[in-house]
């Protein structure tokens, strides 16, 4: 049964914040392998979805699943499955490039046995991995909290606005890595205003309202 | 993927914090040099009379241990809740309750250690008998880890305010009283060369009660505070 197969499911999600509804019933099937775009205008509460998935948001009512169990059951799996990077990307900008990937990939349970060149190469940081990252802009910012893409070995990602102050080849990097994630069986729910540039074949869009 | 353990998540976190604050350094030598600043005033304002300072040698060094502990506590969460890795902390594959020991640990590693190591100076500063001094550290040994803990409700609580500062000295300082009481008590009797056994069994209570309940309830404000 497909209804079965899916990694995440949001069960009647609503979500209030202040006197405003956000959205009510909202229900939600994350499949393995294909990419999920929240849509809508500022203040529809596309960032309050992903947060209410990933846990750090109390939604009004409803339940969201992972594999078919309640999340607080399977907090740890689930945990160790997710990949949630937000608005504030937890790059510390007081540590070096090579720091807070360091840092990253062993939480992860992937610690790197000598430093990540070959990585920082392909996201443009080479010879800035001494630099701490409150010295970088704001695109290579950026970079070093996507970085987290690939040293992760989780399989739901949940990305708010990923490409944010990111270039054209950043961009393209990140469309690269997205589609090499869907194909290893992965699923990625994102939010961004820009229309993605997507084969179509596995992307599902999901609207969102700004609603009273 | 790999499974990654607690001690080894927990180790990671203390690494970095750890790091973080030495990249500032003047942000966390800011409370010990307070402290050093206030203690080498008093006995220039009170008077060098060995009589006057030991009898306030106690009082003296525990309230401003408790103010340099609160002068670094904000920084415990607030930067992290800036840049967003609060919400990576909280999203850990570990309890958050351990991560919160974590950030309880490094607090009292860059405010009560430096502290306890110059103890000695500060005993000698204030001409407090000698005999006292072992007990001044067993205080210290005993009341900082509570400062740290106790001070961590209090960040988690106001760490979303813009300016969380004056609220959170009024939360804290009435909570950390009973601590001062029992140091100051235990330091008192050491003076005077009686048994400080009792203060320091409460201390000891304090203590456990701190590190074990403490951390759920930082857990449960930082939830509230993210949302």
């Amino acid at each position: 049964m497909a209804q079965s197969a899916a990694l995440l499911e949001a069960r009647q999600v609503t979500s209030v914040r202040g006197e405003r509804t956000l959205f009510e019933d909202l229900n939600l099937a994350v499949h393995p392998g294909h990419l999920y775009q929240i849509e809508g205008p500022n203040g529809a509460g596309k960032s309050s979805l992903l947060r209410i998935i990933a846990g750090l948001l109390q939604p009004l009512s409803g339940d969201i699943l992972y594999k078919g169990e309640l999340r607080q059951h399977v907090r740890r799996e689930f945990l160790q499955d997710l990949l949630f990077i937000g608005h504030k990307a937890a790059v510390k900008p007081e540590l070096t490039a090579l720091e807070n990937l360091e840092f990253f990939a062993a939480t992860q349970g992937q610690p790197c046995a000598e430093p990540p060149f070959e990585l920082l190469a392909q996201l443009g940081l080479v010879g800035l991995e001494d630099v701490p990252a409150a010295n970088l802009s704001a695109g290579q910012q950026r970079r070093i909290a996507l970085a987290r893409l690939w040293v992760s070995g989780a399989a739901l990602w949940i990305l708010d606005e990923p490409f944010t102050s990111l270039d054209v080849a950043g961009i393209a990097l990140l469309h690269r890595r997205f589609d090499a994630h869907l194909q290893a069986g992965g699923a990625i729910i994102l939010t961004s205003h820009q229309p993605l540039d997507w084969a179509g074949r596995s992307l599902v869009r999901l609207q969102l309202e700004y609603s009273w | 993927m790999a499974r990654v353990s607690n001690t080894a998540l927990l180790q990671q976190l203390i690494r970095r914090d750890l790091r973080v604050a030495l990249r500032q350094r003047s942000e966390f030598l800011n409370p010990i040099i307070f402290l050093l600043v206030v203690i080498t005033l008093f006995p220039l304002a009170v008077g060098p009379s060995a009589d006057t300072l030991a009898r306030i040698a106690p009082g003296v060094i525990w309230v401003s241990a408790l103010l340099s502990a609160m002068l670094g506590l904000e920084r415990m969460f607030r930067d992290d809740f800036r840049d967003g890795a609060l919400e990576h902390m909280l999203l850990l594959p570990c309890p958050v309750e351990l991560a919160v020991l974590g950030k309880v640990i490094v607090h009292w590693l860059l405010t009560a250690l430096p502290l306890l190591l110059i103890s000695p100076l500060l005993a000698l500063l204030l001409s407090l008998p000698m005999q006292a001094l072992p007990i001044l550290i067993v205080t210290l040994l005993l009341g900082t880890p509570v400062l740290s803990a106790v001070g961590a409700i209090g960040v988690a609580l106001t760490v979303s305010l813009n300016r969380g500062g004056a609220l959170l000295s009024l939360l804290l300082l009435p909570l950390l009283i009973p601590l001062l009481i029992f140091a100051t008590a235990a330091l008192e009797a050491a003076t005077y060369n009686l048994s400080a056994a009792g203060p320091l069994a409460m201390m000891a209570a304090f203590l456990v009660l701190a590190l074990g309940l403490s951390p759920l309830a930082v857990k449960a404000a930082l939830q509230v505070s993210v949302n």
